[in-house]
């Protein structure tokens, strides 16, 4: 912390800063307009995601806008000296995904970037969060950004996890105990053995949706597994460097008489796989469950009944056996290699469901190679899947990758909102193997059941 | 970017009665192709304002030709979701200088700060008697005073206080932005770069 302002907000200095092609192109024309140059253009890494197609990335981009929006980042980073990773090049991806993947994300950095998904860092006990352009301005320009001090929230989870329970389903769990707004104003330390026993994947899944239940961001304090990914990797720092950055590492934990502003405890025991039947992240179940009723819910009654008429569900019917439409698999939420692992795990000797449209999107190149590398790429080929090239995609759907009006989506990413997937889309939110199961099937399926086949 | 600076604004206001009003209801994705902060205000609310082929959906508040004015009242958690600041640009563009919820999301929250929309933050009752006033009358105007940090309906007794740091409230009364002040911090913050252990 640079400065702190008397009944105001703290002066922040950012370590490390991500940029994409949709929050930064008016934060450059801002300081073109001041006439200033990038203060510290090492700290800041650029890459393209939001708007790029997953097929056929070697062509011209053929929407005439997004392709605007890529040629802007790219003169934009060349012009200021920022580290750009466009289209084609081997370290493109996600920008949650790459952060990690190249070593710009590490233990105790502050970590900002124009998305609010900037919350997964956190997995590595980074002090990562979304911001706005203003922001991202201000990070150009003078390396700091002006916050409010958050309030403080640890949410520990002991016990082991059920069978088919991922990192996906204890985030679901999570954010549909404490709502969407639930965490507002806080920021977030996951503890306790759930977490401990997560790998990094894992645990960047559960960081990734804190926002979603309003967290200014989620943390989970490095350990030998955090210190052993990062170790090697082009950004993380070597020799001296690394000595003198694990002297500073050793200081982040909080101390164990550490107090918080609020303290909550799941039981591991109680999370099953989920899915969201509703129009936020908030609105899960356990999949064996039924929609509950508005009054169970609570909170406002029209908007619950505004949210399931968008649906087309009715309170009480069960998820299990609804017919689905279309499987997304990627983002930054599940678009790692562990989530293809897992995807694969089900499909594998099944196929894929004629009904289903199933686009399988790897958050980054890194992680398409390790998908060939590990074979997996034969297994989704046998049983009728394909895989496209990496990106944000159906996501948010500011591609061509949009869901179609009136369509069900079973969608691996983290978002169920309102055409969030596409105009009058319609998402449900689960894990890479509730998205499987679902691919296999056309409709909504228990993952165990199929697993129980392959190990009877 | 500049912005028009806030003091007190009496205006009508526009309901919202809905609760978790996520950025991408404010402006879908599809909107945020611009490298410019134009036209925003054209594609507010566009799923729920326009029907697929471009008309008005009649039902929608911001078509209701009886509601108008600078003042946008939302349900609780307004703004949740995607830190797009493209979110509060198209309240700004709209029209609207004032957003008022009984919650507000954090991020949405300083990008409105930031770009020159001022959000107020009342209990959910007050936002409730504020809601019955739009519904009984919907030329019912609101009165929020940024220099004495309250909002009241104009012609009641009702009235709150709402609260911001004296900092960004300094920031919205003269127009300035926090680059301003940051740049003329800018010695400290090289001197603490010098010093950063990453």
């Amino acid at each position: 912390m640079v400065k702190r302002i008397e009944n105001g907000p703290d002066v922040f200095f950012i370590d490390r800063h991500l940029v994409h092609e949709v929050t930064s192109p008016v934060a450059f024309l801002g300081l073109k307009n001041r006439n200033i140059k990038v203060l510290y253009p090492e700290r800041t890494f650029a890459t393209a995601d939001h708007n790029t197609p997953t097929r056929n990335q070697h062509l011209p981009v053929k929407d005439k806008l997004s392709a605007n929006q890529l040629r802007a980042l790219e003169e934009n980073a060349t012009q200021h000296g920022i580290p750009y990773w466009g289209l084609g090049h081997e370290k493109n991806g996600i920008v949650h995904v790459i952060g990690p993947e190249n070593g710009i994300t590490v233990p105790g950095a502050t970590i900002v970037c124009g998305d609010s998904h900037t919350s997964t860092h956190g997995a590595f006990g980074a002090i990562a969060f979304g911001i706005g352009t203003s922001e991202v301005e201000m990070v150009l320009s003078t390396q700091c950004i002006m916050q409010p001090k958050p309030k403080s929230m640890r949410i520990t989870i002991d016990g082991a996890l059920n069978a088919a329970v991922t990192p996906k389903d204890v985030a679901l769990y999570i954010i549909s105990k404490l709502t969407t707004s639930g965490a507002t104003g806080y920021f977030v330390e996951y503890a306790g053995e759930v977490f401990r026993n997560m790998s990094m994947e894992g645990r960047m899944t559960v960081c990734n949706l804190s926002i979603e239940m309003g967290a200014r961001g989620g943390m989970i304090a490095p350990d030998e597994k955090t210190y052993n990914y990062i170790q090697g990797r082009e950004y993380t720092p070597e020799g001296t460097a690394w000595d003198k950055a694990m002297t500073y590492w050793d200081t982040l934990y909080s101390d164990s008489d550490a107090t918080f502003d609020k303290e909550i405890t799941f039981s591991a025991s109680d999370i099953e796989p989920m899915i969201t039947y509703g129009t936020n992240p908030g609105m899960g179940i356990g999949i064996s469950n039924g929609i509950p009723t508005a009054e169970a819910v609570g909170g406002g009654a029209a908007t619950y009944e505004k949210s399931l008429n968008y649906m087309d569900f009715n309170e009480g019917e069960a998820m299990i056996g609804k017919p689905i439409d279309f499987v997304f698999l990627g983002s930054c939420t599940n678009g790692r290699i562990e989530d293809f692992r897992a995807f694969a795990s089900i499909i594998k000797g099944r196929k894929k469901a004629d009904n289903v449209t199933a686009w399988l999107v790897p958050g980054s190149h890194r992680v398409e190679e390790a998908i060939k590398e590990e074979g997996i790429l034969d297994i989704l080929h046998e049983s009728g899947f394909e895989l496209r090239e990496p990106g944000c995609s159906a996501c948010l759907a500011m591609n061509d990758d949009k869901i179609p009006a009136g369509k069900y989506a079973v969608s691996t990413s983290n978002r169920n909102f309102e055409g969030r997937q596409g105009p009058g889309a319609r998402t449900l939110l689960a894990s890479p193997l509730v998205a499987a199961a679902a691919a296999v099937t056309g409709k909504v399926t228990d993952p165990r059941e199929l697993m129980e086949l392959q190990e009877a | 970017m500049a912005y028009d600076k806030f003091n007190i604004l009496t205006s009508t206001a526009v309901p919202l009665p809905i609760e978790n009003v996520d950025t991408d209801q404010i402006i879908p994705a599809r909107f945020l192709k611009a490298t410019e902060r134009k036209g925003f205000g054209d594609n507010l609310f566009r799923d729920w304002r326009y029907h697929s082929d471009n008309t008005p959906k009649e039902h929608f508040v911001l078509n209701n030709p009886i509601y108008g004015g600078k003042i946008l009242v939302g349900g609780k958690n307004f703004g949740s979701g995607s830190s797009r600041e493209h979110a509060a640009w198209a309240v700004y563009d709209y029209g609207f200088r004032c957003v008022v919820s009984s919650f507000f999301a954090d991020i949405f929250r300083n990008n409105c700060l930031n770009v020159g929309v001022l959000p107020v933050q009342v209990s959910p009752e007050f936002l409730d008697t504020i809601f019955k006033s739009l519904e009984q009358n919907p030329k019912t105007e609101l009165t929020v005073d940024l220099p004495a940090q309250t909002i009241s309906i104009a012609g009641t007794e009702h009235s709150e206080s709402f609260a911001i740091n004296d900092y960004k409230k300094d920031n919205l009364l003269n127009g300035f932005d926090d680059i301003d002040y940051l740049l003329n911090i800018k010695e400290d913050i090289q001197q603490f770069a010098q010093n950063t252990p990453l």
